[in-house]
């Protein structure tokens, strides 16, 4: 055997330079405003993310009387006032079902997602993180990561219908993942590529390879699928090409120690101490350029969250607790809906914490909060509380805007505009929109 | 290396010839329909040729029987994906993720580094003339097509054989060692698509009428892993290789070597944990101050509990698969022993005993595997209970909750004057727009209220005596051992047993035209007194097992209800 193609040679032992790397960000490289990077004048990469809680929220405890800058923040939302000016606040904008029957907690949370309802988990698009992860995510380690907090294994990240990308469910999974094996420190002085992920890249490019070969021996529909799979082992080979390059140097970044391993339990305690240990790492790794893309989901869309001792999740209570006929609501889906949103707070802190140019990580990503309906007693997916916090000046906001039964997938298409996709209409039906929030755009 | 096209023994025959030469052939033949009933099978309408993902169990299986025990494979498998009830049709409609080829990929290098590290080589490295300083292309050459046949399932092609042996000789370039360039081909067989999803292909049809039929290597993996959860093995290959699997007789004695394998068990336990859903104790909760017994080692035990009594009782004994449902056999550890309040004087291990007449402990719907993974994580759920028995054992299908349900009826369930679940249903029954799906799941899961949220017996619930009469589509009991008795003779039991048996088969839903097959197994079943291994033998012997219908365009499938905890049930 001494015939080689010479292509698979040539492209082994080349392609890693070829790939393009990671920007770094190392502050000394930032122009006096840091802003952007003195050299190039290229800015900070703006990352992507979304952070789902379950089972919507108590309207008279979230929705401030007011719209515009100065709004009362209502009770539930009182955590979230030091975060005033990093965050856009969105109420009443609903998913339109178009006659669509209402899959409880999944048509509300993929339709806002997909900007398509569906009466079940058949999604019918990417949803909008996977459609900012391919056009921001090329040049970072992992094209997205996906977390979900309350032990559940459960993602509303799809690139096709039928296959969730999965989330992470244990911190130390997800450490493991990210800063284990293939972690490069960017600030260890000594970086010697190892030929190992050389070899190991074009094995997988020779795989690429078959791709057109195998096209043809399907049907339409699995064609889709090994579209899917051959697009997967792409992202593994650029994965791997980052490898073959020294990292970019992070000022400040420490390597995060390997979180304890906790229970994987959803009661609410529980859950808090996970999330939190999550977002750490979570930041870390965008820090560090592992991703420029995550799904967080603090918890499911059929809330199992628990109080301990107790004999309902949040989401049984939604459906059984009567109204307190004092409070006017149930106080015990209160109790769960508040402290969702102190996680969310949680969240924000875990992102700001981190210096980056002249500001925080938090100001160089944009996060997309939102439920899965509004009230979840009757699974309504009209007014499903939304919010957009982060972004630096590269969007507005600070301010609470009511939408007036407008479609929710103009959130979602402004929020792909200002992540710097070229899209000008996004959605089905009465949900297709071209009406940007220009409220959000600078 | 290509199979010659043998025309089976029934595909020569059209179709409306098929019942009389069915009759002829059936002399002495396995094959064709069955020779021990009398019994024919209708005409084969067959289904479309599919692509299927490796489960998680089957990946670990070949692996197994490949390499051998001891081969550690550290990957995180993306769960899968249930649709139509099981997952196995999930395979067939599920697609891969940048984090799934990530974790196949990490299991790949680790199994390489076990398989080609210095301990083991020698066992599956046959070149004495190998050594690390020199790059062996024959030897390569050798390793590749020996375990790429067996891992791809059929045999190399010369470009593929060459662009892993490639693969090898450029890691020996850029690493300077044989055994290490060497580990490079085998990850490239293990994650290609090959490996990982089971593409079938099809050959016209003899004479060109009639259903087209799969070709000869992926009947081969069809059988193999309905009847061993596994990849084919060498044995399988050669036959499939020979044309053996296109002649009743030679299909017959694969069957039944198979059947007869130590490896069929782990068939019959991967059906069983899909029909039953154990997949879904990955997300099993129950609160620790209400059931402190409730830790990770229960719930392995617990299934592992159900699995032993299926097994037991279905291929050790040969029984009567309705017996499951009153079946008193009792497989216990220790840890089970607490949650059962049976004494296990094993401290380590399984011990075999039963559970006694008056322990309200009949058939594997009165195991912990079953009562807790339909309950809530602090209170058992006669709903969710109910509407498991009516989908996994009865395949009734319970509609979601309407959306716009109101449930402003539905009282407090921590209301004193509502103290047993009965009692608070009984709202549930009388309001209009729930009582129609409630009355249907409430009755038989109101017989397994005697059972708390782990699966305890208990006889009162907030001091009141709990009432366990119910009643099952007009068989009206008194206690859960009634209940067992009403699911032993229903007459859905089997059938919904060959239905799911035969999609789990297959990987698709079944269609219109093959009810009359369906109704063709189900008295098989029964003429084998309803014998699991004969039935699995019947469909992998029948001419619809392997037929393949042309596309008809109408392959959407409604993905609904993957999780009981979706929608508003109780």
């Amino acid at each position: 055997m001494n015939t080689f193609p010479r292509r698979t040679f040539l492209r082994g032992a080349l392609r890693g330079a070829a790939v393009g790397v990671a920007l770094p960000l190392l502050n000394c490289f930032l122009d006096s405003n840091g802003k952007a990077y003195a050299a190039t004048g290229q800015r900070i990469p703006l990352r992507f993310g979304t952070w789902v809680w379950g089972c919507g929220f108590i309207p008279e405890k979230w929705i401030p009387a007011t719209t515009g800058r100065d709004y009362v923040m209502p009770e539930h939302l009182a955590p979230l006032e030091p975060y005033r000016d990093q965050l856009a606040l969105f109420s009443g904008f609903d998913v339109k079902l178009d006659g669509v029957a209402n899959k409880p907690h999944i048509t509300g949370c993929l339709g806002l997602r997909s900007g398509i309802p569906v009466p079940d988990e058949n999604v019918k698009a990417p949803t909008l993180d996977v459609l900012i992860g391919d056009a921001i995510g090329n040049g970072s380690r992992f094209r997205s990561i996906e977390v979900s907090t309350s032990g559940i294994q459960r993602s509303y990240s799809y690139r096709t219908a039928g296959s969730p990308n999965p989330s992470e469910i244990s911190p130390l999974a997800l450490y493991q993942r990210i800063f284990g094996e293939g972690f490069q420190d960017p600030n260890s002085i000594a970086f010697k590529p190892d030929p190992k992920y050389m070899v190991h890249q074009s094995v997988l490019s020779a795989i690429g390879d078959d791709r057109q070969r195998l096209m043809r021996t399907v049907g339409a529909e699995d064609r889709h699928r090994l579209d899917e799979y051959f697009t997967s082992i792409r992202q593994l080979e650029q994965q791997l090409a980052l490898q073959l390059q020294p990292p970019a140097p992070v000022e400040g970044f420490v390597m995060p120690a390997a979180p304890a391993d906790v229970a994987l339990d959803s009661e609410m305690d529980n859950v808090l101490v996970i999330h939190r240990l999550m977002a750490g790492l979570l930041a870390k790794a965008l820090q560090c350029n592992q991703t420029r893309v995550f799904n967080v989901l603090f918890s499911d869309t059929t809330s199992n969250l628990r109080r301990r001792g107790t004999i309902d999740t949040h989401h049984t209570l939604t459906h059984e607790e009567p109204e307190d006929p004092t409070l006017g609501y149930q106080r015990e889906v209160a109790w769960f809906a508040q402290q969702s949103m102190q996680a969310w707070r949680e969240f924000l802190d875990e992102l700001a914490s981190i210096p980056e140019g002249d500001g925080t990580l938090l100001d160089n990503c944009m996060v997309l909060a939102h439920s899965d309906c509004s009230i979840a007693k009757a699974h309504a997916v009209e007014g499903i509380p939304t919010m957009v916090a982060g972004g630096g000046n590269r969007i507005r906001t600070g301010y609470h805007l009511a939408g007036s039964a407008d479609p929710i997938s103009r959130i979602g298409l402004t929020v792909q505009q200002a992540m710097g996709l070229q899209v000008e209409r996004w959605g089905s039906l009465s949900m297709e929109t071209n009406k940007s929030i220009t409220e959000l755009l600078v | 290396m290509r199979f010659k096209s043998i025309a089976s023994g029934f595909t020569r025959f059209g179709w409306g010839l098929l019942p009389a030469s069915c009759l002829l052939l059936s002399v002495g033949l396995g094959g064709c329909g069955d020779n021990q009933s009398g019994l024919s099978e209708p005409a084969p309408v067959g289904g479309p040729a599919l692509m299927r993902r490796l489960t998680e169990s089957q990946y670990r299986a070949t692996i197994n029987d490949v390499f051998g025990p001891g081969i550690s494979i550290p990957a995180r498998f993306e769960r899968g994906l249930r649709v139509e009830g099981l997952l196995a049709i999930g395979t067939s409609e599920s697609g891969m993720s940048a984090f799934s080829v990530e974790q196949y990929d990490a299991a790949a290098l680790s199994i390489a580094d076990t398989v080609l590290g210095a301990e083991h080589r020698d066992r599956f490295l046959n070149c004495a003339t190998a050594s690390e300083g020199a790059f062996d292309a024959q030897c390569t050459t050798q390793f590749v097509q020996q375990y790429g046949m067996q891992l791809w399932r059929r045999p190399l092609t010369d470009p593929e054989v060459s662009s892993l042996v490639n693969a090898a000789h450029q890691g020996f370039i850029q690493l300077g060692d044989y055994y290490e360039g060497l580990k490079y081909a085998l990850v490239g067989l293990l994650v290609a698509p090959d490996f990982l999803l089971r593409i079938e292909r099809t050959q016209a049809p003899p004479e060109g009428s009639g259903p087209g039929q799969l070709d000869a290597f992926s009947r081969a993996a069809r059988l193999s892993f309905f009847l061993t959860n596994a990849s084919p093995d060498k044995e399988l290959l050669r036959a499939a290789a020979a044309g053996e699997l296109d002649t009743p007789e030679g299909l017959a004695s694969q069957v039944d070597r198979l059947i007869a394998s130590s490896r069929f068990t782990r068939a019959v336990r991967a059906f069983f944990e899909d029909m039953l859903q154990f997949d879904l104790f990955a997300d099993l909760a129950k609160d620790p101050v209400i059931y402190p017994a409730f830790n990770s080692t229960l719930a392995a035990d617990a299934q592992e509990q159900t699995l032993r009594t299926i097994t037991d009782l279905l291929i050790e004994q040969n029984g009567d698969y309705r017996d499951l449902f009153t079946t008193r056999n009792a497989h216990l550890t220790r840890a089970l022993g607490i949650a059962y309040r049976v004494p296990v004087p094993t401290r380590k291990g399984w011990e075999v005993s039963e559970f006694s007449a008056d322990s309200n402990r009949a058939g594997i719907q009165t195991h912990i595997a079953f009562l807790a993974l339909h309950s809530h994580p602090g209170r058992s759920s006669p709903s969710l209970r109910g509407k498991a028995i009516r989908e996994v054992f009865l395949c009734q299908e319970v509609p979601p909750p309407p959306p716009e349900v109101n449930f402003s009826v539905v009282q407090d369930p921590s209301d004193a004057n509502l103290p047993t679940a009965r009692d608070r249903l009984e709202l549930h029954r009388t309001e209009p727009s729930c009582a129609g799906c409630h009355r249907i799941m409430d009755p038989p899961g109101l017989a397994l209220e005697n059972f708390d949220g782990l699966g305890t017996f208990r006889t009162v619930e907030n001091g009141a005596a709990i009432d366990a009469s119910g009643s099952l589509d007009g068989i009206d009991f008194t206690n859960t051992n009634g209940l067992a008795q009403a699911l032993h003779d229903h007459r859905e039991t089997p059938r919904c047993l060959v239905e799911k048996m035969y999609r789990f088969a297959v990987g698709r839903d079944t269609v219109w035209d093959e009810r009359p097959y369906m109704d063709y197994l189900t008295e098989t079943f029964a003429v084998h007194s309803y014998s699991v291994p004969q039935l699995m033998r019947a469909i992998a012997l029948s001419k619809n097992f392997f037929a393949i219908a042309p596309p008809t365009g109408e392959t959407s499938h409604n993905l609904a209800g993957l999780s009981p905890a979706n929608g508003a049930t109780r």
